[in-house]
């Protein structure tokens, strides 16, 4: 339509367009509304205040020998504390970067070499991996091996071999004696 | 709809609620082609499926509960000390497995006979979701005993979500409502195990309208064109079908009574053990081919994909068959791709079970790229170049007399 030439029509026009936004605005407050609402409900199903409570766990490190791994649990899930051999950390150290699929030094995942504590849960669906216990399958590289899916983790449990896209993961931890940590 | 009763309250129910002459119509004179074989008994046999688990579902929620230190023994107490306990669960461990058998030989008949093209699109993925739902409730289902196949699978199968790249990790804790499975999972997994069958039910609801729009497919997969081509649903189909809920119970009774937990596993009379995973874990054998398909792509994300876009593709499916011609009686190199479909289907069924290592990847990878080359490939560009359909007969009537 021609500006103003057409007064009827232009009026119906700019009338259709005001009651269009009008539709648009209060619909868009609508949804707004809604999920305002929804939001709690949906929050709800987040980690309670009582389960974000339980996050840390003070380990004793006196009793572990050279060696030896111990398996704890902290938020539910299992951590492993190995205290590697002389021959492990050198291992863990020597191996070049560009031999790993999530290239990460080993002096990065520890605070002390001889202490490799790590979350016990393989990165990909969430098995508890082998090698904590002697005996057990330690996989190609001297580390875990996760029975489920075939993935191999070395003695710094980066992931070597499978289908884990990283390594296993290591807890916030400090030490605070020489002989006890807090993980969490 | 000329409904009319002799009957003084029928009719004034009806006057206000016209639900009597929808279930009449359903029931008594609902036409159907008169040529269906026995794969069309299968969907009244889901349906008898779905009402078994929900009256079973009902019972035992009666006597379980929701909690990490209680639902295991719960169970037992269910199979020790409640009257006909473990007849009830039996019955809904078993009939979950047979509900499963009833719709994929349901499905693959829509796949044979072409039930998904039109006018039937939207009816073949009300199914879908059917389907989808059936999966999601089977699956949260099998973790409440919390024996260790519960508790691993839920482990498991919920890190599929943390496939997702940077949202991955808070989904997965949302799901657990922790950093780990727990009891805030398994209170929520039962209350949606207790939902969704109901949500299923408004789904078949819809599922059975739109079958009711369009009218059932048939074993020539022509249009019905009249009266001569059809038969009222009672008495000839309403017995058709109890004959099949008869022999369906048969089939049943064989396993409830003598191998009860044959389609189980023996490592959930296990309690849950957080600190420890089974050698081998396995889904319920429903899930096994989709699990092959997740383990045989060498990626996490790629994996996670793969096995959702195994179902999705069933979603455009009436979009990637482009031949006009529904059954495979008529299409004689599309039959014969149906069948290698179905056994390489069945091949990633037993190697979903195998343990992922040696050649059993080898040939998950090899069935799993051909389950999409067989929908995204062969369907919508082989088959409708080399493809020369047979001619249709005129009419079900002509075809079913004069043979």
């Amino acid at each position: 339509m021609a500006d103003g030439a057409n007064p009827e029509s232009s009026a119906q026009e700019s009338g259709e367009t005001r009651r269009e936004f009008l539709y648009l605005t209060a619909g868009a407050m609508t949804v707004v509304g809604a999920a305002g609402a929804l939001w709690p409900m949906i929050d709800s199903m987040n980690p309670s205040a009582d389960v974000l409570a339980l996050s840390s766990t003070e380990v004793d490190l006196t009793p572990i020998e050279a060696g030896q791994s111990v398996t704890i649990t902290w938020r539910g899930k299992p951590v492993f504390i190995r205290r590697r051999s002389v021959a492990e950390i050198e291992t863990a150290e020597s191996t070049p970067l560009e031999d790993l699929p999530d290239p990460q030094t080993d002096g990065d995942r520890v605070e002390k070499p001889e202490w490799l504590i790590l979350v016990g849960v393989c990165t990909h669906l969430g098995c508890v991996p082998l090698g904590q216990k002697t005996g057990e399958k330690r996989g190609d590289y001297g580390g875990w091996f996760c029975p489920c899916h075939g993935s191999h983790y070395d003695t710094s449990g980066r992931i070597r071999k499978g289908p884990a896209p990283t390594n296993l993961e290591v807890p916030p931890y400090v030490f605070l004696t020489d002989n006890s940590i807090k993980i969490g | 709809m000329s409904f009319k009763s002799n009957n003084k309250v029928v009719q004034w129910v009806e006057d206000r609620l016209p639900v009597i002459s929808v279930m009449h119509h359903a029931i008594y004179d609902y036409p159907m082609p008169k040529n269906l074989n026995y794969l069309w008994n299968f969907g009244s046999l889901a349906g008898f499926a779905l009402v078994t688990m929900i009256a079973t579902g009902i019972f035992l929620a009666m006597q379980y509960t929701p909690h990490v230190d209680m639902a295991f023994n719960s169970v037992e107490r269910i199979m020790r000390d409640v009257n006909s306990g473990w007849l009830i669960r039996y019955i809904h461990m078993n009939m979950a497995s047979f509900f499963f058998i009833a719709v994929y030989i349901h499905m693959f008949r829509g796949l044979y006979y072409g039930s998904y093209k039109a006018p039937r699109e939207l009816l073949w993925q009300l199914g879908v979701v059917i389907f989808l739902l059936m999966m999601a409730t089977a699956f949260m289902g099998y973790v409440l005993p919390w024996g260790q196949m519960s508790f691993w699978g839920a482990t498991v199968i919920t890190n599929l979500f943390s496939a997702f790249p940077i949202v991955g990790e808070s989904i997965v804790s949302w799901l657990w409502g922790g950093f780990s499975v727990d009891n805030p999972t398994l209170n929520r997994f039962f209350a949606l195990h207790y939902l969704l069958p109901f949500i299923i039910v408004a789904v078949v609801a819809l599922h059975l309208v739109a079958l009711h729009t369009v009218g059932s497919n048939n074993p020539l997969g022509i249009d019905s064109k009249g009266p001569q081509d059809s038969l009222v649903m009672q008495p000839y189909y309403t017995i058709k079908d109890l004959f099949g809920i008869g022999v369906f119970l048969l089939a049943f009774s064989v396993f409830l009574f003598w191998a009860p937990n044959y389609m189980g596993h023996p490592d959930n009379y296990i309690p849950a053990n957080p600190l420890s995973t089974p050698a081998h874990i396995v889904p319920e054998w429903y899930f096994l081919p989709f699990y092959a398909i997740l383990r045989a792509i060498p990626d996490k994300l790629g994996g996670v994909l793969a096995m959702f876009g195994a179902i999705a593709v069933l979603f455009v499916l009436p979009w990637l068959d482009r031949s006009s011609i529904r059954s495979c009686k008529f299409r004689p190199v599309a039959r014969i791709f149906f069948w290698i479909f179905v056994i390489n289907g069945l091949a990633l069924g037993y190697l979903g079970g195998q343990p992922a290592e040696g050649i059993f990847v080898i040939a998950s990878r090899i069935a799993t790229a051909y389950y999409f080359f067989h929908f995204l490939v062969m369907l919508p560009v082989i088959l409708p170049m080399i493809e020369r359909p047979r001619e249709l007969p005129s009419s079900i009537h002509e075809a079913v007399t004069k043979s």
